[in-house]
């Protein structure tokens, strides 16, 4: 087997939740493969030594130039560093969107993008699990792996391996990490403007999709979450049609939430829906596909039209009181 | 500025359900409605308003089947200045790597000082423009939802990272960025307009006109190949309430207040 390598994301000295996630998923392409994490930033031990407890190795570079994960510098540095034929797992978030396209071109290897799951490897042809159509229907792809691969992991896709048996040493590769000069800089984040509600404190919410069809009718959600003392929150389409503020959007790009009941009213369930979701609310998902992939992972269903359905319920809700 | 923006033919899943065939070879396509790429659809109107805003043109490109011209069409029909489609048998079956190849040799063709396409299409793999970016030796920004012009030489931009927060970067020109939904609101595109652009000639090149080796692309150099389509098992799945509306509510009001979900 080639070697694996994780790419390690990390905020204020911790590293991300997947960083366990790509253990698992390295040993889930090969359970004895070395696994080696390569963590870039400035003023990284802490992550090394806190990811040296999963891995096999550590690869460490760390400098000012990395101060802020800038896609464009951090490929040039991996462009050095990795060896050819190596697998990079790096997590499919927008991080790793921005990095792994470019990175797979410039090593010349393979690339696969958000992988749900590994199915073992049949020579250099590993097999592997993908979403189409916003997780309407899966695929089986093989990805050749014979110059290498950069693949994208979805996150939570893998459960972390929380084994920390592996216990490597962390070796400095900043030396290595070569011309870094850039065509795009860095300038600030600009942090998302809170609204008039916050819904990340919102104990119940009625969250509407593009089911909801017109903004007119997102009264309806309104007078549904009126009745049960609820906040209105939505998925990505409504905020783009410019229909309810970036605040309300829940969903990896948007809040997360934590509420103990979600209504889902007219919402599909992508994943970076549902990524948004965080703890274990009480989820019940009003939709008239009934194939929509929302009632897989919903407690409750009902296939209606959230048009028709939501003004009866607000109402049986109200007589009820 | 003249810019380039990178469209393709989907099936609409906001009209569709999407449904594996009985051998899992494909989905059904019968009966399914096709319309240009969501994202890509921000691209356009956004290369629209630049050039409204500060001159140049704005070229669509797609690779396809003759069917895929519609696309082309009603980009045009939107206001964008020409189409390009690329087509070839050669083509057919592609990875990723394989669109981009051949999106470079048509890029390289003409001088363009801004490359767009959507942060990612119906496959959901977002590759086509970091990897068209890369071949080209150029900057690149992904799900991109601002953008302003500085000069002829840089531009600025947001990209979309997580928590609704925006990371915002200085790009020197040419770059190639890949378009988030939201960035704008694409403009309404009448019956009138795709009149207007019914008869207008649309260029087709093939891999000899792009200089393109048939074996550098298509399904031959492919390294990453979809074996089949399924539909996925995600778990047990929801209890589904059934009956009449009223007996579908009763219930559910049961529910939600057992579970504080009424206040």
């Amino acid at each position: 087997m080639a070697q694996i390598f994780a790419y390690i994301l990390h905020k204020e000295g911790v590293a991300d939740d997947s960083a366990l996630e790509l253990v698992a998923a390295a040993k889930k392409i090969d359970a004895a493969a070395s696994v080696t994490a390569i963590v870039v930033g400035s003023g990284v031990d802490a992550v090394c030594n806190e990811v040296a407890a999963s891995y096999n190795e550590v690869w460490k570079i760390d400098g000012a130039d990395f101060a802020y994960p800038n896609a464009e510098v951090i490929r040039k540095a991996l462009v050095s560093i990795v060896p050819k034929g190596a697998l990079v797992l790096i997590p499919h978030n927008t991080f790793g969107m921005d990095l792994g396209p470019g990175l797979s071109v410039k090593l010349d290897t393979a690339f696969v993008s958000d992988v749900v799951d590994f199915e073992g490897i049949d020579g250099d042809a590993l097999k592997v699990v993908r979403q189409e159509y916003s997780g309407m229907v899966s695929t089986h792809v093989t990805c050749d792996t014979a110059a290498g691969a950069i693949i994208t992991v979805r996150p939570g896709a893998f459960q972390p391996d929380e084994s920390k048996s592996a216990g490597g040493a962390v070796t400095d590769k900043t030396g290595d990490a070569g011309d870094l000069g850039v065509s795009r800089r860095f300038l600030e984040v600009v942090e998302a403007e809170m609204g008039d509600v916050d819904i990340t404190k919102s104990e119940i919410l009625v969250s509407v999709g593009r089911g909801i069809e017109d903004e007119d009718n997102l009264e309806i959600a309104q007078e549904l979450a009126d009745a049960m003392g609820a906040d209105v929150s939505c998925s990505r389409p409504i905020v783009d049609a410019k229909w309810m503020e970036k605040s309300r959007q829940v969903g990896t790009s948007g809040q997360t939430v934590s509420p103990k009941v979600y209504l889902a009213c007219g919402i599909s369930g992508s994943f970076q829906h549902m990524g948004g979701i965080k703890g274990a609310p009480f989820i019940v998902a009003i939709n008239k596909n009934a194939k929509a992939p929302i009632f897989q992972l919903a407690d409750v269903g009902v296939v209606a039209d959230i048009l028709e359905f939501l003004p009866d319920l607000a109402e049986a809700i109200e007589e009820a009181k | 500025m003249d810019i380039l923006v990178c469209v393709k033919r989907v099936p609409d899943t906001s009209e569709n359900e999407i449904e594996v065939n009985s051998s899992g070879s494909d989905i059904e396509r019968d009966d399914l409605v096709y319309s240009v790429n969501e994202w890509d659809n921000y691209a356009v109107e956004e290369a629209i308003q630049i050039r409204d805003k500060v001159g140049g043109s704005v070229t669509v490109v797609t690779v396809g089947d003759d069917e895929s011209e519609e696309v082309l069409r009603r980009e045009m029909a939107m206001g964008a200045d020409q189409g390009v489609l690329l087509s070839d048998d050669a083509f057919e079956g592609s990875d990723g790597k394989g669109l981009a190849t051949i999106l470079k040799a048509e890029i390289e063709k003409g001088k363009y000082d801004l490359i767009m396409t959507g942060a990612q299409a119906d496959g959901g793999a977002a590759q086509v423009g970091g990897m068209l970016a890369a071949m080209l030796d150029l900057p690149y920004a992904s799900l991109v939802n601002l953008i302003d012009v500085v000069d002829d030489t840089k531009i600025k931009v947001g990209r979309e990272i997580e928590g609704g927060n925006q990371e915002m970067n200085e790009v020197d020109l040419p770059c190639v960025l890949s378009i988030q939904t939201g960035i704008n609101e694409p403009r309404y595109v009448g019956i009138r307009g795709i009149r207007k652009v019914a008869s207008v000639e649309i260029p087709v090149h093939g891999a000899a006109d792009l200089g393109l080796d048939a074996s550098a692309v298509g399904e031959a150099a492919a390294k990453v190949k979809r074996q089949d389509y399924f539909v996925p098992d995600m778990g047990e799945g929801a209890e589904m309430l059934e009956g009449s509306t009223e007996e579908i509510i009763e219930k559910l009001i049961e529910l939600l207040k057992a579970k504080g979900g009424v206040k």
